[in-house]
């Protein structure tokens, strides 16, 4: 589709640049404007969520010249980025990290990268892939060192920066081969230029692989993962809570709709049919299995709780990674699936991190000793959230997780499905360490933490998607099977 | 009364989780108040559970009390309740275990509202295992269990209490992914694909397959039954936990783990389940023995309590391998025979260590004089541990040896001799506890209470009565089994 005619199928980010415009020009008119910031972005959010909706019944069709795809998964993640940027400002909200710093250009920044994930979901050319990976990786930098008073806090944004940089580059010179091979940055014509032509399997090996590179550092598998700790552990909470969710989501977005797209021909169950000549799948697989047991392992030894969570959000990407092994529908729709599970219970998670620091101002695991005695229902939530990062029924990370062994043990793959699940037995140890700490320690003094009543609200909120994503999961499995449908070429 | 005879199964398992839920909306400082309302739940639960045993039908091996409605459409997952002679024994033995043991927790004085709030939510996922018959549904009840048994022995237990939690957390969630790979594997192994366990028992696998299967399951199994050498939580958990929990853990958790064999492991991979009948008898007779020199060395009444439970599932085990009637319908009333008799003598363990706050079985002595009723029911229940003539364990125990003996000769005359050890120590630590002068520190212990007997009387009197009238069990049983016995052996 021409320019012209696209705009009306790119309302829902013109009213989030809109919105950042608004955010940024009101608060160089008067700093008072700081209060109301997280108000405007909640609005428009829901504007823009209301306009993804309108484009539920457009034809599906590549508009702006076929660099951005208009098609039933982009919506879905569009509405999924939305979703984490709604949540992100609500824990903004409650935290007193948040309220020391200069909100407005927080949340506009904020607005930024959800404006990037959502152009990067629908981004059908490598140019595109690349502009939007870099939008969200330069606001990201800046949101990681927003704490400019704190040395953790720039010495982790300087990291992140360098590391970024680094994969950037790789992943820049990845797509000059694909371009190289085929003429074109377009997906689809690269595409029909790896059906047609005969490229060597060694050269799409290396294009593939350096390509790889900057996916991998979005969704932080390893061993492209190093960054991890350090950037969660520095970052404010809310951010750090962001990134672990919002980016991560992104990249497993651009990586299922590139390689979908890309790599698979003919009968849409088979993956990597495009590339023979290289067993991919064991190449993934093997990536998906380090990046959960280092993750796992390296999580055990963490006193830190941000950090811990850091390395579990490692591992669960190795999780999510299963399920892009296959590379067919099946395995690619329970990442989406898990997308969304996974979004309720690690920013719950961090909520409470947030919750409990705003009060003490720790964030050790050991300063939790005995809470659930202290500030029941808070502790009880955490419960739930870690069970559900741990994948035990009735709650929703256990059904996330099924999923994505199904897709694996479906083509029979049973040796990765074994390394899931002893990797699953040990995120149980050090999930349980921190409920073990809450529950079965007594606590030096019985008095009540006081919790604002806005957190615990907020907390109770989080713990019932995961709750009813557990038990009942038909309707979310069927939008997600509805949401996997792309433009055809 | 419509409603109950529809859907009775929904009403047994889930009115303990509204319990949890009315009990969780109570204030927490009206501890009597909480207490009661437990009690009432799962009162109405065993109500229903009466209600059940009095309308099954014995003459059918088919599923009764069905219901059946599609839960998830996209994979064919189905909330399909029923029950059959292997699942209505346990579903009426866990619905009065339950209520006995929350009468039986009337002491507990620290976190009341949490503690009776997660009983009851680990009452409605043990009887939602004995009535789920879909593998996935099967498989959340199952894991459902877990988390309550880890707060409960975690929170309110003894000095090891977080080593003791952390241990049988860890342990059984192993077992259960495996579980998880195989319930999967069966999935896309049928055709059409599907978790109705009624429907799979139709497939026809392959016989690698089946081994594969039946291993990845049996791991599963094993940790729960708990089978040697995976047995080793066990001892720790039970030490550790409360009274009332340890008679839950002994008295059903245990038994999902043989109830898992039979209904799942048995019927679905019968040409596994005869590959494998001859190494299950020799682990249960491992079982029986190991648990009966272990029960023997111990000092702790607790902790030989919790060996006495491994040599009688040894025994289970050993019915199970047989294959033929007598030994597998003895195996499953072992099941419903131990629940009691291993219920009552942790009942009694704790109600002498509330009162010495030891376990230690040297240290007393004499006790009969004392405390002699409490002294009388301890024999009873020692006496049916030891599997005495005229008491339930003895005909149970009879019919496994026998269906056991014409099978697997050997193994079976070498499991009989842990009969011997188990007498051995049941009179042992009987002669130590009770007989000789008495203790003089223990001169005021004082006897057995009213709420003590309550929860004794009932157990006791089963011991009794199906010892020498065990028909209104074994007959529950008896068609289904036979039943299973043609799909394993055709």
């Amino acid at each position: 589709m021409e320019n012209i005619p696209s705009i009306k199928f790119f309302y829902p980010e013109i009213i989030i640049t809109s919105l950042i415009l608004l955010i940024l020009l009101l608060v160089s008119y008067s700093r008072k404007t700081d209060g109301w910031a997280h108000y405007i972005s909640l609005a428009g959010l829901i504007l823009s969520f209301i306009a993804v909706l309108y484009e539920v019944e457009a034809q599906e069709t590549g508009i702006f010249m076929n660099l951005l795809a208009l098609d039933k998964f982009s919506i879905y993640f569009k509405s999924f980025f939305i979703l984490v940027t709604g949540l992100t400002i609500l824990i903004s909200m409650g935290s007193l990290e948040v309220e020391r710093l200069r909100k407005s250009e927080y949340y506009a920044i904020i607005l930024t990268v959800c404006l990037g994930m959502m152009l990067l979901s629908s981004s059908t050319d490598l140019l595109i892939i690349y502009l939007t990976m870099e939008m969200i990786s330069l606001s990201s930098y800046v949101l990681v060192g927003f704490l400019r008073e704190e040395a953790r806090s720039t010495e982790a944004a300087l990291k992140y920066v360098l590391f970024g940089a680094a994969c950037s580059g790789c992943m820049l010179y990845g797509m000059s081969l694909f371009y190289g091979v085929s003429g074109s940055t377009n997906l689809y014509e690269i595409k029909r230029a790896l059906v047609t032509g005969s490229v060597s399997p060694l050269f799409l090996l290396l294009a593939i692989v350096l390509l790889l590179g900057g996916f991998f550092f979005k969704i932080s598998a390893v061993p492209f993962h190093m960054w991890v700790p350090d950037v969660y552990h520095g970052a404010p909470t809310p951010i750090t809570a962001f990134l672990s969710v919002g980016p991560k989501a992104a990249g497993f977005s651009i990586l299922i709709r590139f390689f979908y797209l890309v790599m698979v021909e003919g009968s849409q169950d088979v993956g990597w049919s495009v590339l023979k000549g290289f067993d991919w799948t064991m190449l993934i697989g093997v990536v998906s299995a380090f990046t959960m047991t280092i993750g796992n392992l390296a999580a055990i030894g963490q006193s830190n709780t941000k950090r811990l969570l850091a390395y579990s959000s490692i591992a669960h990407a190795g999780y999510m990674l299963m399920g892009f092994v296959v590379l067919n529908p099946f395995g690619l729709k329970a990442i989406l699936f898990y997308l969304i599970v996974y979004l309720f219970m690690n920013l719950g998670a961090f909520l409470f991190v947030i919750a409990v620091a705003n009060t003490t101002g720790e964030e050790e695991i050991e300063s939790y000793r005995g809470l659930a005695w202290k500030a029941p229902l808070p502790a009880v939530a955490m419960t739930v959230f870690l069970f559900s990062l741990t994948g035990i029924p009735p709650f929703s990370g256990f059904v996330g997780k099924v999923l994505l062994f199904a897709a694996v043990i479906r083509e029979q793959w049973y040796i990765l499905a074994i390394v899931g699940i002893l990797n699953s037995v040990i995120s149980l140890y050090y999930y349980a360490r921190i409920i073990r700490v809450m529950f079965l320690e007594r606590p030096v003094d019985e008095t009540p933490l006081e919790i604002t009543s806005f957190n615990k609200w907020v907390l109770g909120a989080f713990v019932i998607p995961n709750i009813i994503l557990g038990i009942y999961w038909g309707p979310l499995m069927n939008l997600v099977e509805e949401s996997f449908r792309f433009i055809g070429s | 009364m419509d409603i109950i005879q529809g859907h009775a199964l929904t009403l047994i398992t889930f009115l303990p989780l509204i319990g949890a839920g009315v009990i969780l909306l109570l204030p927490g400082k009206k501890e009597e108040l909480i207490k009661y309302t437990a009690a009432f739940f799962s009162a109405l639960s065993l109500l229903i559970g009466i209600y059940i045993y009095w309308k099954f039908d014995r003459n059918t091996p088919n599923i009764q009390f069905v219901e059946h409605y599609p839960w998830i459409r996209y994979f064919n997952i189905y909330y399909y309740m029923g029950i059959d002679g292997i699942s209505a024994p346990m579903v009426v033995l866990t619905s009065l275990l339950s209520f006995l043991s929350v009468v039986a927790s009337w002491g507990i004085d620290r976190g009341v509202k949490g503690y009776f709030s997660l009983f009851l939510i680990l009452e409605t996922g043990m009887l939602g295992v004995f009535c789920a018959l879909d593998f996935f549904l099967f498989y959340v009840f199952w894991e459902v269990v877990l988390f309550p048994m880890y707060f409960l022995i975690g929170i309110w237990g003894g000095p090891k209490r977080e080593y003791a939690a952390i241990k049988f957390f860890l342990y059984t969630l192993f077992g259960s992914v495996l579980m998880l790979l195989a319930m999967l594997a069966l999935y896309y192994w049928s055709e059409p694909h599907t978790f109705d366990l009624l429907k799979l028992t139709k497939m026809r696998f392959t016989r690698t397959f089946q081994i594969i299967i039946f291993l990845a399951l049996f791991i599963g199994f094993a940790i729960k039954v708990p089978i040697v050498p995976f047995h080793t939580w066990l001892p720790d958990a039970h030490v550790e936990a409360p009274t009332a929990i340890s008679v839950i853990l002994a008295g059903i958790l245990l038994k999902m783990g043989t109830y898992g064999l039979y209904r799942i492991s048995y019927p679905i991979l019968p040409e596994a389940t005869v590959w494998f009948s001859y190494p299950l008898a020799i682990l249960g007779a491992i079982n029986i023995i190991w648990g009966a020199l272990c029960a023997m060395a111990q000092q702790d009444m607790k902790k030989l309590v919790a060996y006495s439970s491994i040599s009688h599932m040894g025994v289970v085990l050993l019915g199970m391998a047989s294959l033929t009637p007598a030994g597998m319908n003895g195996g499953l009333f072992q099941m419903f025979n131990h629940g009691t008799v291993t219920a009552m003598l942790f009942l009694l363990t704790g109600v002498i260590y509330d009162r010495a706050h030891h376990r230690d079985i040297d240290r007393f002595g004499g006790l009969a004089v004392q405390m002699p009723i409490y002294a009388g029911i301890t024999s009873l229940a020692f006496f049916a541990g030891l599997g005495l003539p005229g008491l339930n364990s003895f005909i149970s125990e009879a019919l496994c040896f026998l269906g056991a003996f014409n099978v697997y000769r050997w193994t079976t005359a070498i499991a009989t001799s842990g009969i011997v050890f188990t007498a051995g120590y049941f009179l042992w630590t009987y002669q130590r506890m009770f007989l000789g002068p008495l203790n003089t520190k223990y001169s005021d212990l004082p006897e057995i209470n009213g709420r003590e007997l309550f929860t004794l009387i009932p157990l006791g009197a089963i011991v009794v009565f199906l010892g020498i009238y065990p028909s209104p069990v074994l007959n529950m049983m008896t068609i289904t089994m036979y039943n299973l016995i043609v799909m394993v052996k055709p």
